[in-house]
């Protein structure tokens, strides 16, 4: 079983605003995040999938095959783009980057399940400046216990 | 539980052919990699090392045994080499970067104390790395 991690970067614009909350509560909660004309940042994704290597090719996973998928699902989708007008799944629903990295695994992990023998998503990793950076599982309640392949 | 990692660095050229497939499959599957004349990385080798404090030292490994251990075991067979001709376990393994994670696994885990070895991180680009768990 290993573990193969791959970064891609892609760029986008959004805004931090829930319309359930008045024009105060989202400056108080957001900051300059709430800015209505929007921000961009220089995101980085790290995908992380997990499996047996193939003995014929010494291979985890096909890496064209990965770069194909996340250009489609991932890049294509957000790379460019202000999330909260130009992505409809972010439309009443505020693009922090805890939802984005949950997207995109969601996102990635239908498409690698169908495309792969044995190669499973693990973990994405969504880096929205050198500071922050979020990380995703899965579903599970536990991360130990919902994880595609054992953790450590 | 403390995790010491130490970090090393190898440049080395490989090449990815399986001779059970035809000139063809072999393109397709690997691409650009499958040159025959090989091509190369500027590997970077994270090594991690899990245990407990030594109540003593104060150390969970002893820095210098574990630069040694590295240097003997990996960078001195692997530096600067093309790994499918002039180390042996690549001659009928393809030295891709799994295979090259789990191999450094086999030739450091016996080398270090029992259990101490924790994770293989190997990087062949910023952008791709491999880590291997020892099973």
């Amino acid at each position: 079983m290993v573990f193969l991690t791959r970064r891609y970067r892609f760029s986008a614009a959004h805004r931090l605003h829930n319309e359930a909350l008045g024009p105060a509560a989202n400056s108080r909660l957001y900051g300059k995040c709430n800015n209505p004309y929007g921000h961009g940042h220089n995101y980085s994704v790290e995908v992380t999938v997990c499996g047996p290597i193939d003995a014929a090719t010494g291979m985890l996973i096909d890496l064209g095959l990965l770069d194909r998928i996340v250009e489609q699902e991932i890049l294509d989708r957000f790379d460019h783009t202000h999330l909260n007008l130009d992505v409809p799944s972010f439309k009443g629903r505020v693009p922090t980057t805890e939802n984005l990295c949950v997207e995109i695994f969601n996102l990635l992990r239908d498409k690698l399940d169908a495309k792969n023998g044995s190669a499973r998503l693990e973990k994405v990793r969504l880096e929205e400046t050198n500071s922050n950076f979020f990380e995703y599982l899965g579903p599970s309640p536990s991360p130990v216990e919902g994880a595609a392949c054992e953790k450590r | 539980m403390i995790y010491l990692t130490r970090r090393a660095e190898f440049s080395a050229s490989h090449y990815y052919h399986n001779p059970d497939f035809s000139a063809e499959e072999n393109r397709r599957i690997f691409g650009k990699c499958n040159n025959p004349h090989g091509h190369g990385h500027n590997y970077t080798l994270e090594v991690t090392v899990a245990g407990e404090v030594d109540g003593t030292t104060g150390m969970v490994l002893d820095l210098k045994d574990l630069k040694a251990v590295l240097e003997n075991e990996v960078l001195g067979i692997m530096d600067h080499r093309f790994l499918n001709k002039e180390v042996p376990v690549f001659a009928t393994k393809i030295p891709t970067t799994e295979n090259i994670a789990v191999e450094i696994w086999k030739l450091l885990a016996p080398k270090l104390p029992a259990g101490k070895l924790h994770r293989i991180r190997l990087y062949e680009t910023q952008d791709l790395f491999v880590d291997y768990y020892g099973e």
